[in-house]
């Protein structure tokens, strides 16, 4: 099985490889094919390819770079974002590619500039994320050192000029136009759209915002071609995925899977089953914003396609493990107060919102629970849908509650009922 | 008044940006790297310098929680309480980091030894529950060797 993404990080937790050894295995040569190629022809390879983002959206990433205006009309400079800014509850993945081959973003993040004509790059990255930083600078100063940054990259007349972003927190920094306000040194807010950031993001210029391992992908589908990425996959989306257990499994971690692997594969065969001692009760297969799965949702191969028709989604690819020992009234708590929290207050439904269903669910947990309080979190559900309010938090932050109250219910009575919270 | 190394370090941040808004962010950070944290009169001096009112620095310099407009300890002990570490037991090492230290979530300890803030997911769960120190992450956190971790921060 190929494992294009984590071949070169070195698997005890050693740092990257230099870059003398990264160009021995083959690094930076998609740098070299792509810029003797025209643009739109590693659009063409992308979109070929079936590459959707692996930030949590899944947008197909070549048909997102076909929005970028091109020829010698477009309006520069452009820009392409990388956004390292993992924070969502329950995702580890991009740490891993980030301290454990930082060339391989850059190298992707090139040929994704070069595709879109982009002439200034900014790396996004969280403020935590202190050792993939410190990486990041040395593996951007040798890119630099041997030509693949800067003016006339290796002679072709294409310029590319990349920068590291350390950010000082916040959720909202993650949200795609958050981020660019976050980048022009404003309160991380969301941005009315459209304009979309392909035609009008960073300062108003057409701007691809990408996750990391969306980029790291790049260099593999130049080098080896859309078929071959295709045939990666068990499913219809392309490529291998990075899966990622936590909770109480045996073996918590994360592994790159072809696309499409099922859960149980993940949660039993790598996360190596539930701790001894505790049963399966549910899971958030991608992170904190994805609905609640169940034990009969055990072979859904993990995919865009087949989480939705679950009923969930794919999101980050890292599933947040419930157990039996473990309260979900307190999970969804956790979880919602998360969101609250991070909520930027720009709009009602959201501030407000996040704000009642976290103390609703503080007081179920406290024993303070009332009768219609369930109806109360079902209004919430309805009143924070996508469409109601400005950017997707506050309705990703109703995709735990509301599949928790249609699994649990019982649970969320019996925490009324009792006035007190049965595992406390 | 912003030191000579401090104004340095934030005009080397503007050719990265178009503008000097955009570098607020960075010149926070670094002001905080220098002095801890970010004062009232930090902010005026650096508004003068970006271009900006006060009140405008602020708005940014409040909306980003590790940027610190309060003065902090000599460490900061960032304690995740995200979903995967709850799960893993953070409440427990939450309670056993106020008791060891005599402060709850937010405070300083009367040393000025350290500042305990909660942070949200830290992006390593599968070594939960997790905490940092300043610029160290640390896994696998277990309550009882909490002390033995915190010795290496004087």
């Amino acid at each position: 099985m190929e494992k294009p993404l984590t071949k070169n990080i070195p698997p005890n937790g050693d740092g990257p490889l230099p870059l003398t050894a990264y160009e021995k295995a083959g690094g930076y040569e998609s740098v070299r094919k792509a810029l003797n190629a025209s643009p739109a022809t590693i659009t063409d390879l992308v979109t070929k390819a079936k590459l959707r983002g692996r930030g949590g959206a899944g947008f197909s990433t070549g048909m997102k770079w076909s929005f970028v205006p091109m020829g010698k009309d477009a309006p520069h400079p452009k820009y392409l974002l990388a956004n390292a800014d993992e924070m969502e509850p329950g995702t580890f993945k991009d740490r891993l590619l980030l301290e454990g081959d930082p060339h391989q973003l850059i190298e992707g993040m090139i040929v994704a500039a070069y595709a879109i004509q982009a002439d200034i790059a900014y790396i996004f990255l969280r403020a935590e994320y202190t050792l993939a930083a410190k990486r990041l600078s040395r593996a951007i100063a040798e890119a630099y050192e041997k030509h693949y940054l800067g003016r006339n990259i290796l002679g072709s007349g294409y310029s590319l000029e990349i920068y590291l972003h350390v950010s000082a927190g916040r959720y909202m920094c993650g949200e795609e136009t958050g981020l660019l306000n976050a980048l022009e040194g404003k309160r991380a807010n969301p941005r009315s759209k459209p304009p979309f950031p392909p035609i009008a993001g960073l300062w108003g210029k057409p701007t691809i915002v990408q996750n990391v391992e969306t980029l790291c992908n790049l260099p593999h589908i130049i080098n080896n071609g859309p078929q071959w990425f295709t045939s990666l996959s068990l499913t219809a989306d392309g490529g291998t995925k990075l899966y990622g257990a936590s909770g109480k499994v045996k073996r918590p971690g994360l592994w790159e899977l072809p696309m499409g692997t099922t859960i149980r594969e993940i949660l039993e065969g790598h996360a190596g089953g539930m701790r001894d001692g505790v049963k399966l009760r549910g899971l958030l297969p991608g992170g904190a914003s994805t609905d609640f799965l169940t034990e009969q949702h055990l072979d859904v191969r993990m995919d865009f396609r087949e989480v939705q028709k679950a009923g969930s989604r794919l999101g980050t690819g890292t599933m947040i493990v419930l157990d039996d020992q473990t309260c979900p009234v307190g999970m969804v708590w956790n979880l919602e107060r998360f969101f609250s929290q991070e909520s930027c207050g720009w709009c009602t439904p959201c501030w407000s919102g996040l704000n009642w269903a976290e103390r609703i669910l503080r007081a179920m947990e406290e024993g303070r629970g009332q009768m219609g309080d369930l109806e109360k979190l079902e209004f919430q559900t309805k009143f924070n849908a996508p469409g109601h309010t400005f950017c997707a938090l506050a309705p990703g932050a109703m995709e735990p509650l509301q599949s928790a109250l249609k699994y649990f219910h019982a649970d969320f009575e019996q925490h009324i009922r009792e006035h007190r919270c049965p595992w406390r | 008044m912003l030191t000579v190394e401090e104004r340095q370090e934030i005009e080397a941040e503007f050719s990265r940006y178009p503008n000097k808004r955009a570098v607020s962010i960075d010149a926070l950070k670094i002001i905080q790297r220098h002095r801890g944290w970010v004062s009232d009169e930090s902010l005026r001096d650096l508004g003068k310098l970006l271009e900006m009112t006060p009140d405008e620095l602020d708005g940014v310099a409040t909306f980003y929680n590790l940027v610190f407009r309060k003065p902090v300890g000599r460490h900061v002990v960032l304690v995740c309480d995200s979903v995967s570490c709850w799960i893993m037991g953070c409440e427990n090492l939450c309670q056993r980091l106020a008791t060891r230290l005599g402060v709850s979530l937010g405070g300083t300890t009367s040393d000025g030894r350290f500042t305990v803030l909660p942070i949200v997911c830290l992006g390593a769960c599968d070594h939960a529950p997790t905490l940092m120190v300043d610029n160290d992450l640390h896994g696998d956190v277990q309550p009882e060797k909490l002390d033995e971790l915190l010795e290496r921060y004087k």
